[in-house]
């Protein structure tokens, strides 16, 4: 039974070392580093939802059983991922600016808003 | 003929047509500058009309949906699927189509008021595009009637927001507020989707209607709904979470500033049509109404006070923004609180009524003020209240829009801000009293706060040698006025065809439930 929430376990351990970086790291690069993490372990947590023991690819053309995985969560995995690499390059780029004016990427240098 | 199949189809050309016209504006910005501007307007203005006809439709009909790819387009059940909705369903009630013509006409505001405002600005195609999608993820998180879908509508909107306001880089300065915005954005809507995840385990549906019939309220449950009232509150910028909020609006341009409140009001719609449609059956009312009370009270107070002691006046007008949202959710939870007892419509719904039509006009005052800070920005090239001064001789009208909004914000009679104020103070003050004199001191703080901002921006000696800001800057604060003025004189017209349906369809959950579910075409 151990085995069977392994899946679950490691999406609780990924959530928590996401948001562990993104809390005590100051590194900007490093804080997108640790969204991804978060990001990879709701994925994870979306497809372990639909999978059941033993079911083949829900494609139902010629399927030799009806005992399939489930198609919806894999679609919304597909979004997921699509939707997260635009975030991630998104916020690469506001990384890559920020390092061009301020000549760093320490986010206890980066606080002009606050002056 | 033509009428009825553009009202039957309205739901999706209010989403489709600012789509297609964000990904055509790279295209005809190469064509020129002009071409671009008349492309753009003609987008907002046919998204305003088609929202217009929205609400008519959903006035004179009813709660309506829209299938995607089913044939007909309100089948939401087909015959063989054994009773789930399978497709991705728009479920338009007056609540949603509420918020779409708030969403909308700021968007065509600030529309207009960019062309002259950016116009020295490189990548304004990008800009344009941009915008449009910003305003096609409000539509879409107002109007889908799918968890999965407003997700997807809400990073749409996140990853536009959070690119415009990092637009003007300014040293660095206001990337640094676009990366904040984004990572808040992105952690909150990963954990939205943790929670559709969940909800999708139990219950093995998205549609938000399927969900929401099928509700046991398990202790899963409590935790898909901690996720999602906080992350949308987050959104929302309630007080605990709402340390993007000066900075994101403050670096934001004029005009985005003014749609992030639209922005941010479509997750507080989020929020509300989560606690009440989704978990609202079998929720516990009183524990998650008060919660929202607590919030609402929390950021209205909290949010004044620290805009008191603000020197710049973007940052100044973000805290205001917070403290106005605290109304909202004041009113709303002092609905939720009561739902379904006898105070509910002794004054239960009357509180909804007035925090719902603060929404609007908030968006209404809040937008004009933005834009007029926008225009002194523009012409004075600082946004530090300290350097500023005498505007008053030279820029006229920007000086009577700024009048206009304060007194709103203020509540002061007769603009609108009074009217949907004076409707929270008198139902809150038959819940608890206490609440409504809090609401009625953050009231008085507010005027004392933009008396000050007057008095520093617009009062004293001529410093700077400034002209009045252009023509399509001043019509953009003028439609926003315009509403300000409508509601304020009028408010039961707004009361009876915008905010009074929009309160009803949100407090009677089986209404929605039963339009999505209740059967075929």
């Amino acid at each position: 039974m151990m085995l069977l929430n392994l899946p679950y376990i490691t999406v609780a351990i990924l959530i928590a070392m996401g948001i562990y970086a993104m809390v005590y790291k100051r590194n900007l690069i490093k804080i997108v580093i640790g969204l991804s993490i978060v990001e990879s372990a709701v994925n994870l947590f979306l497809v372990s939802l639909g999978y059941r023991r033993g079911g083949i690819a829900p494609i139902y053309t010629s399927a030799p059983s009806t005992y399939m995985v489930l198609p919806t969560p894999q679609a919304l995995t597909l979004t997921s991922i699509v939707i997260g690499v635009a975030t991630t390059a998104m916020l690469l780029s506001f990384c890559m600016v920020i390092y061009r004016n301020y000549g760093t990427l320490d986010s206890r240098k980066i606080r002009r808003l606050r002056e | 003929m033509i009428w009825d199949t553009l009202m039957a189809h309205s739901p999706a050309l209010v989403i489709i047509i600012p789509l297609l016209a964000a990904f055509g504006t790279p295209l005809i910005g190469r064509a020129g500058k002009k071409y671009m501007y008349t492309w753009i307007l003609c987008a907002l203005a046919l998204t305003e009309l088609m929202t217009i006809v929205m609400l008519y439709h959903v006035f004179t009909n009813g709660t309506a949906i829209y299938v995607m790819g089913a044939n007909p387009y309100n089948l939401a059940i087909p015959p063989d699927s054994h009773g789930i909705p399978v497709r991705i369903i728009l479920t338009v009630d007056a609540f949603s189509s509420f918020m779409a013509f708030t969403a909308s006409t700021v968007a065509l505001a600030g529309g207009i008021y960019s062309i002259a405002c950016e116009h020295e600005q490189t990548g304004q195609e990008k800009y344009y595009a941009l915008l449009l999608l910003m305003l096609v993820g409000m539509l879409g998180m107002v109007l889908t009637g799918d968890l999965f879908n407003f997700f997807v509508f809400l990073e749409i909107n996140s990853l536009a927001s959070a690119a415009l306001v990092a637009y003007h880089v300014d040293k660095g300065v206001a990337t640094e507020a676009g990366f904040k915005y984004a990572i808040i954005s992105a952690i909150g809507a990963l954990m939205f989707l943790f929670a559709i995840g969940i909800l999708y385990g139990e219950y093995d549906a998205l549609n938000m209607a399927m969900i929401g019939s099928r509700m046991q309220f398990t202790n899963l449950d409590k935790i898909a709904m901690a996720l999602i009232t906080v992350t949308m509150a987050m959104k929302a910028g309630a007080i605990p979470m709402h340390y993007w909020v000066p900075d994101g609006y403050g670096k934001a341009p004029g005009a985005i500033s003014a749609m992030l409140v639209t922005a941010s009001q479509a997750s507080l719609y989020g929020l509300f049509r989560m606690s009440f449609t989704v978990f609202g059956i079998s929720a516990n009312h009183v524990t998650l109404g008060w919660f929202i009370i607590i919030l609402g009270v929390l950021s209205m107070f909290v949010g004044v006070t620290m805009a008191l002691i603000q020197h710049d006046i973007k940052r100044l007008m973000a805290y205001h923004a917070i403290s106005q949202t605290g109304y909202m959710l004041l009113g709303v939870g002092v609905g939720l609180a009561t739902l379904g007892t006898a105070a509910f419509n002794q004054y239960g719904l009357a509180a909804m009524e007035g925090g719902i039509f603060h929404i609007i006009n908030h968006a209404m005052y809040k937008g004009l003020l933005f834009l007029t800070a926008g225009a002194i920005i523009y012409r004075v090239g600082t946004s530090d209240l300290n350097k500023m001064g005498g505007l008053g001789h030279t820029m006229k009208y920007t000086s009577i829009f700024f009048i206009i909004g304060a007194l709103s914000i203020a509540g002061i009679p007769p603009f609108n801000g009074f009217a949907s104020k004076l409707m929270i103070y008198e139902s809150v003050y038959q819940f608890q009293p206490v609440l409504s004199i809090i609401a009625m001191i953050v009231s008085i703080l507010t005027l004392a706060s933009f008396v000050k901002v007057f008095h520093s921006a617009f009062m004293g000696p001529k410093i700077h040698n400034v002209k009045e800001v252009p023509r399509s800057m001043l019509i953009g604060m003028a439609i926003l006025t315009f509403f300000i003025i409508l509601f304020g004189l009028f408010p039961n017209i707004a009361l009876h065809y915008l905010v009074k349906p929009a309160a009803e369809a949100l407090a009677s959950p089986m209404g929605y439930l039963s339009r999505v579910l209740g059967g075929g075409p």
